[in-house]
């Protein structure tokens, strides 16, 4: 049984997604606390430029898992890599992001290992040598705390933009190893037609640090536009309140809340919500909100740091201007 | 076809809830318990390929006496049999320790198809589906948002949605699914469906599984923090414009 603390990465046209890079950061600092390593693991086809760009973001070493069955990702060919990295180094904690792929396989995986499993995790601290995480419940109406048994491995699936990105280190490099773990095509039961990109010029929710939000306000799908063109200025995520969705102007990926996605950008811009205890239950947890609503007595009010009263229609054109102004000028 | 619904039963997530003082959990005094709304379209997929194939849907929920009333929600949906695991470990355990009793109960009853919520509105935790699809050797499909099973009923065509798109993929049954809302809108029980609720016996088994010991557990709940209210500007266009990008600017620092 080794200290180590493993991160299970993710990743897109070969680089680390966002929030293996934020577990990454947490990670290091964990080993540190746990007298280990801090191991970066990536299954993938060809996963070589990815596990070069680990070091200078804190893995001491860095695994990788090739095999062109792992790509497109399903659960059962990652359950099975993972799992049997798991077996083969018994590292004591393993990181996986809260993300469409985490969510799916990390529970798996825990059931396959035994291996104790805390999701949704919005902190991770070692407390007297426990291993302890927070996390949202009751939509998050509460706030628990979870202590893990001190035995065996421990899988935390952690919620994205809870720990910020390290600072890379260009000069720091990471020993990598290539593990051999046989896959069989008959393991892999179920068959990727396609994923269909849902195209956007904006980023995903889970990846910004600024995510601009619209609800029945914004009256319907064409006035959305006024989102893009800001989310473009701002290199933000455009979001909603459920009634966008329900009503079909945009696809049901863009809701937070009780129903939707749990979001904690560094900046969340509400226009055009009134601020319901479901819609709260997905963006509360935000470093920065700031809302534009016409009606003064809005809920939404109550908690954001800057709260505009007014029309959005007449704002939201301007603050794109403003933006790009303040960005030095318009690049596209 | 042969369809196994996995239902919670959970606080009504309309209501408030009450921490108790000493954080060891909720006040359960007046809650108002309900079938887990992802529960709901979990039974509503059930019926809906029974319609399609025939076949029956069975209900299983874990938990205390009360949870009867959640499974009888679902009967009166329409789900034809329904049953109940207790037993003195279930308080203890985690959540896979809560898959393994399941998993216990389902591979005694002949299954094309598990069903599953995509999370509990209580405990939020996404485990239990993926970790019964584990524990039964099943294939599976988390969240998804939409299902077709073709006409021999061998494969389940589903979507799920993944950042930045949609994930179509095909599932061999048996096979385990977790749903979205957004799969289907869960029907209303029908006035004779809840008289036939009524009188409908729901068995009961007792759990004797030693190993629902924890390997996780809650030892705290808080309230959220409560975040302040900060400063609420009435001004024109261009003053809102120019307040929002100094605080972008000054207080996020994103710009
Ligand atoms: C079980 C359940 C789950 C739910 N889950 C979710 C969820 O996940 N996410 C979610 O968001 N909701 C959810 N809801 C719905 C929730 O209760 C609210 O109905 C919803 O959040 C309201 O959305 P809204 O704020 O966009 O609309 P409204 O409440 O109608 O608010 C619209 C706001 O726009 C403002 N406005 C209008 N015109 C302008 C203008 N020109 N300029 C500026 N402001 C303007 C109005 O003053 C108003 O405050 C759920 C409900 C239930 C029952
Ligand atoms: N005690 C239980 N009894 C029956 N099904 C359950 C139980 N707990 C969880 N489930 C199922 O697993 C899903 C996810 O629950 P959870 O893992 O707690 O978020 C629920 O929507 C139910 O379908």
């Amino acid at each position: 049984m080794a200290n180590d603390v493993w991160v299970v990465v993710e990743h897109e046209s070969g680089q680390p997604k966002k929030i293996s890079l934020e577990l990454l950061g947490r990670a290091g600092q964990l080993a540190l606390a746990l007298g280990g390593k801090a191991v970066a693991f990536v299954p993938g086809r060809d996963v070589s430029a990815v596990a070069r760009a680990l070091g200078p973001y804190g893995a001491d070493i860095v695994y990788t898992a090739q095999d062109p069955l792992l790509e497109p990702y399903t659960a059962d060919a990652q359950t099975q890599v993972v799992g049997e990295a798991l077996r083969k180094e018994q590292p004591t904690l393993v990181l996986i992001g809260s993300t469409a792929q985490g969510r799916d396989y990390a529970p798996r995986l825990a059931a396959r290992l035994g291996a104790a499993i805390v999701t949704d995790c919005a902190s991770l601290e070692v407390d007297n040598s426990s291993l302890v995480a927070t996390r949202p419940m009751y939509t998050r109406k509460a706030i628990g705390t979870v202590m893990y048994a001190s035995e065996g491995i421990r899988i935390a699936v952690v919620l994205p933009a809870v720990y910020p990105v390290p600072q890379a280190d260009p000069k720091r490099t990471a020993e990598v190893r290539a593990m051999r773990i046989p896959l069989d095509a008959k393991q892999i039961r179920t068959k990727v037609h396609e994923v269909q990109a849902i195209k956007r010029e904006t980023v995903p929710l889970t990846e910004a640090d600024v995510i601009v939000s619209g609800g029945r306000g914004l009256r319907g799908p064409e006035n959305f536009a006024l989102l893009d063109a800001l989310a473009k200025a701002l290199g933000a995520a455009v979001g909603s309140s459920r009634p966008p969705v329900d009503s079909g102007w945009v696809p049901h990926d863009y809701e937070i809340g009780q129903t939707g996605k749990t979001v904690s950008p560094q900046v969340y811009l509400a226009c055009g919500i009134s601020g319901a205890p479901q819609h709260l239950a997905g963006m509360s947890g935000s470093k920065h909100i700031v809302a534009i609503n016409k009606d003064p007595n809005a809920p939404i009010f109550q908690l954001a740091d800057l709260g505009i009263v007014g029309d959005l229609f007449e704002i939201l054109p301007k603050l794109t201007e403003a933006v790009k102004k303040a960005k030095g000028g318009n690049r596209d | 076809m042969n369809i196994v619904v996995c239902v919670k039963q959970v606080p009504d997530t309309e209501a408030p809830i009450r921490i108790k003082p000493d954080g060891s959990g909720i006040d359960e005094m007046g809650l108002n318990l309900v079938m887990n709304y992802y529960d709901e379209h979990a039974t509503e997929a059930g019926l809906r390929l029974k319609e399609q194939f025939g076949g029956t849907v069975t209900l299983i929920a874990a938990g205390p006496e009360r949870t009867k009333e959640a499974l009888r929600t679902g009967l009166a949906m329409g789900a034809d049999e329904a049953m109940l695991i207790t037993g003195p470990g279930l308080e203890q355990s985690d959540h896979l320790g809560m898959a393994r009793v399941l998993a216990a109960a389902i591979k005694a009853l002949p299954h094309d198809l598990v069903i599953c919520g995509k999370l509990s509105t209580d405990d939020n935790a996404s485990i239990v589906g993926p970790a019964l699809a584990e524990l039964l050797g099943l294939p599976q499909a988390t969240a998804i948002a939409h299902l077709e099973v073709d006409a021999s009923a061998t494969t389940a065509l589903v979507h799920r949605e993944v950042e930045g798109g949609v994930e179509i993929l095909e599932v061999p049954l048996p096979a385990l699914l977790t749903v979205e809302r957004s799969l289907n809108e869960p029907r209303y029980p029908s006035l004779p469906g809840i008289m036939k609720a009524k009188r409908k016996e729901i068995k009961t088994s007792t759990s004797t599984d030693q190993k629902v010991a924890a390997s996780s557990r809650l030892t705290k709940l808080v309230p959220p923090p409560k975040r302040q209210a900060g400063r609420v500007i009435e001004a024109d266009a261009d003053k809102a414009v120019a307040e929002i990008v100094a605080f972008l600017k000054n207080d996020a620092k994103v710009l």
